[in-house]
């Protein structure tokens, strides 16, 4: 089973007026293996987590995370940020192996 | 209508709400597949009273302002829903800095801290964790003046019935 | 034949007016995990699958998009009469099954391997165009025989537990299991991500499972048994709307 090395913002809408709070859901794929596992011949799975995700918005960090293996596979996070300036909302899911995956999202605010 | 937030809310939050599936972000990662069921590991581990303490460094928990969301009877234990809302007016000098999730019997006390700042404008988060059993999950929050603030909820676990031993096929 | 008719019977059927989804046997909180596409984990393989719809494969460089154009249009209603009949195989072929019947004879492509994520990733695509419309199974004289042979094993005792479908899916839906309530096992939400998965999977993945739960010896992956028992299952919940993809515990 390949897995795909994409990451991709599905942009629905990118305008808010200045002021406004804004709700941001967040759904990566990801198995988040515990490392509490077993495989088929008795050997654990190794952990193989995102233990940080962060959320910048124009530059600036406006939100993170610390995640542990108690957090589900394929990891939903939802948080709010309030609507600023018009500019990019980059998002990073940062592995246990310090692999990046990243996303952006252009917000245009009035 | 989203289950997590609440429906007494203003004008502007309603906005934000009906736009929210123009406005959410769907994001694709790698993907990985094993499946079978988690197994209780028989580790020692910090007692959910010692989690909390390794948070607040020793400061006093106070109960109250933290509204904690997760259903007390919860179908599977690999995705349980659970949002996090503390009251709190999210200015520069007054507002949440973090909100930490503990729980009691997992082989790791810790399940997520989320870091957050006035420009949150509102103190909620929302997740999925995995809970091994029947037990006790705690959201804690750490206010800009330093104080802390807990709420605590006990969850019912329930097992699948038909499930596969992968590890026969 | 009488024996057979006296067997049949016995049976308990749900009532079509009784006839309910899987969905309606979950806690409200996993309902709005499957009905909030934001937050339904299902939707990775969704938006995957709408990737691929577009990508050349094979020799043949041609995307599926190639020949169905928009699938919105060209897939609306599709999954909602599958398992159909095959010409070449003279068979039933499941909607994976004709994915990958695609690829070979139209896209000089290899097989798609089962469960794996490409393949959830388009089937659950192509079945999400058809979601919120009602089964409607193929009109086939052809497909009889094979349905058939799926409701016998949907009535069958089988494994160490000696259980059929039949006595939890329609002899006691909405009991419960250990801590699980009985759905009556409807398909119609596959792919589906199922909690204790953690992942997507297949209506066959899930027939597997129900194998391993009474103690049989489940069939390979692309058994043709399983299509016979997704033909008889589908026109067994005929009328229900298809929620592809579906959340279950």
């Amino acid at each position: 089973m390949s897995p795909s090395h994409d990451a991709r913002a599905d942009q629905r809408t990118k305008t808010a007026a200045r002021g406004e709070i804004i709700e941001i859901r967040a759904l990566v794929a990801h198995p988040m293996e515990t490392g509490y596992r077993e495989g088929p011949n008795g050997a654990v799975i190794p952990r193989n987590i995102i233990k940080r995700f962060v959320c910048k918005y124009a530059g600036e960090e406006v939100f993170a995370a610390e995640l542990f293996p108690a957090i589900a596979a394929n990891p939903y996070i939802a948080f709010t940020t309030v609507a600023t300036t018009t500019g990019t909302l980059t998002f990073e899911w940062i592995d246990d192996q310090g692999e990046v995956q990243a996303a952006s999202a252009e917000i245009t605010v009035t | 209508m989203s289950k997590y937030f609440d429906d007494s809310a203003s004008s502007a939050e309603i906005f934000l709400r009906h736009t929210l599936n123009r406005r959410e972000l769907l994001l694709r990662g790698t993907a990985g597949i094993i499946a079978f069921a988690i197994p209780l590991g028989a580790h020692a581990r910090p007692t959910l009273d010692e989690a909390i303490r390794s948070f607040t460094g020793g400061a006093e928990v106070r109960t109250g302002r933290v509204k904690f969301e997760i259903s007390p009877l919860v179908e599977n234990g690999n995705a349980v829903p659970v949002s996090v809302d503390v009251e709190s007016p999210m200015t520069a000098v007054d507002h949440v800095r973090r909100i930490a999730l503990f729980n009691e019997k997992n082989p790791q006390a810790d399940v997520a801290i989320f870091h957050l700042s006035a420009r949150a404008g509102r103190a909620r988060i929302a997740t999925r964790i995995r809970l091994a059993t029947s037990q006790v999950v705690v959201a804690a929050a750490e206010m800009s003046d330093g104080s802390f603030w807990m709420s605590k909820a006990s969850v019912i676990v329930t097992l699948a019935a038909c499930i596969e031993d992968v590890s026969k096929s | 034949m009488l024996m057979l008719m006296l067997w049949g019977s016995a049976v308990a059927q749900t009532p079509p007016q009784d006839k309910r989804s899987g969905f309606e046997f979950m806690s409200p909180q996993t309902q709005a995990m499957q009905t909030d596409a934001s937050s339904n984990p299902g939707m990775l393989w969704m938006i995957d699958g709408e990737r691929l719809w577009q990508q050349p494969q094979g020799s043949a460089d041609k995307s599926c998009a190639s020949c169905h154009g928009t699938a919105a249009k060209s897939m609306r209603g599709v999954a909602t009469r599958y398992p159909r009949f095959d010409e070449r195989s003279r068979k039933p072929i499941d909607l994976a099954g004709q994915i990958n019947l695609c690829r070979q004879h139209r896209q000089s492509a290899p097989p798609l391997a089962h469960e794996s994520d490409e393949l959830l990733a388009l089937s659950t695509y192509v079945a999400h165009q058809s979601h919120g419309m009602p089964i409607t199974p193929a009109v086939d004289s052809r497909l009889r025989p094979f349905r058939e042979n799926g409701r016998r094993w949907f009535e069958r005792r089988l494994g160490q537990l000696q259980l059929s479908c039949a006595s939890c899916h329609d002899d006691r839906a909405g009991a419960r299991l250990g801590g699980s309530v009985i759905p009556q096992a409807h398909p119609t939400g596959y792919p589906l991500y199922r909690l204790e998965w953690q992942t997507i999977g297949s209506l066959q993945r899930r027939l597997r499972g129900c194998l391993v739960g009474v103690r049989a010896e489940p069939f390979e992956f692309g058994a043709p048994e399983y299509v016979d028992i997704e033909l008889f299952l589908m026109s067994r919940a005929a009328g229900l709307k298809i929620e592809t993809p579906a959340v279950r515990p």
